[in-house]
């Protein structure tokens, strides 16, 4: 009974926040900076985590530049800047308006487009075609064998 | 028409394959480098082994490679002796020692043999962040007059050697002895 007690505790526990370490901030506003190019800024190392949750000791570095940077007073995009001159394009999440990123911005809007056109087009054909008695007599009837017709076949 | 249009699952399909197979031979690790054709950044850190400031001029002057490399990391061990091999033909060879501690770096130097010709202490990793550094190893050809023309990253050895770098280092000499 008392591990199972122990056990459902464990389950109620929150998940310690992964990382890392404290930097105090002059003002809310940079803090608020901070995290946003944290979790905007791609860490190099690691493939597909933001520097704010990666503990690869290369993220550290990011984040103790961005940190520095931003209390001697540059802008967002100044240290965008610094980031892709050293490792290029590859860390941005947010990638910018270029020729080369030109489809990964507009392939989700071409996709829902194309998405859409087909699914009213789906719609369109799947409706019950709607018709008149009369005109489904006279179509009956050009099907049907004449009475000729039908007496040849029996010869 | 009608018919035709029965086989645009199977153009899809095969497109997507395609697609697929493309992706599979990328290699996800391998990022453009932001500092081909770009110079060499400028630093100032301390030589190991040695009391004495080194900085970009230190370096260049004629085609050569910079390799980075750390205790730590267990492909520069793998990739050390055929650096011993590379200096030992002459080819000039700048170490990076990069987020390192100076001891183990000289103990490493002492039992494994010293390819390099000098060789930077860069203990905080400042100058691998100017230079894009993402892991080592790691290894940039620089020509003479300190411009990055390639990096290697990863084990190097003698096929990227062969492969990727001699031709562009050959072709550094050649034009430096044409202009010289």
């Amino acid at each position: 009974m008392r591990v199972v007690l122990v056990m459902s505790a464990l389950l109620l526990a929150a998940p310690a926040p992964a990382v890392i370490e404290t930097y105090e901030f002059e003002s809310e506003a940079l803090q608020q900076r901070y995290l946003k190019l944290s979790a905007e800024l791609r860490c190099p190392k690691c493939q597909n985590q933001n520097i704010a949750d990666s503990n690869a000791p290369l993220a550290a570095d990011l984040r103790r530049q961005l940190h520095a940077q931003l209390h001697t007073g540059k802008t967002d995009a100044e240290i965008t800047d610094y980031m892709v001159q050293r490792y290029g394009e590859f860390v941005l999440y947010r990638p910018r308006w270029k020729l080369q990123t030109a489809p990964l911005w507009l392939a989700p809007i071409l996709l829902s487009v194309a998405a859409l056109a087909l699914l009213l087009m789906v719609l369109r054909r799947s409706r019950p075609r709607v018709t008149q008695p009369a005109e489904d007599r006279e179509r009956l009837q050009k099907l049907l064998p004449t009475k000729s017709e039908a007496d040849g076949r029996d010869a | 028409m009608a018919r035709l249009n029965l086989f645009l699952p199977l153009v899809l399909f095969v497109a997507l394959v395609l697609l697929l197979a493309r992706g599979l031979k990328l290699d996800p690790q391998v990022l453009p480098s932001a500092l081909i054709d770009k110079p060499m950044p400028q630093f100032r850190l301390p030589a190991l082994g040695a009391d004495k400031l080194l900085s970009r001029e230190s370096i260049i002057g004629e085609p050569v490679l910079l390799n980075v490399w750390a205790t730590w990391c267990i492909s520069c061990r793998v990739e050390h002796p055929w650096l011993q091999r590379l200096a030992a033909v002459g080819v000039p060879i700048v170490g990076l020692n990069y987020k390192d501690q100076e001891q183990a770096a000289l103990d490493w130097l002492q039992q494994l043999g010293d390819p390099y010709r000098l060789t930077i202490v860069d203990a905080e990793g400042s100058l691998g962040l100017d230079l894009g550094v993402y892991g080592a190893p790691e290894t940039y050809l620089l020509d003479a007059g300190g411009v990055v023309r390639y990096r290697h990253t990863g084990i190097f050895d003698e096929v990227v050697w062969r492969q990727r770098i001699e031709p562009l280092y050959r072709q550094m000499l050649a034009a430096a002895a044409a202009g010289g």
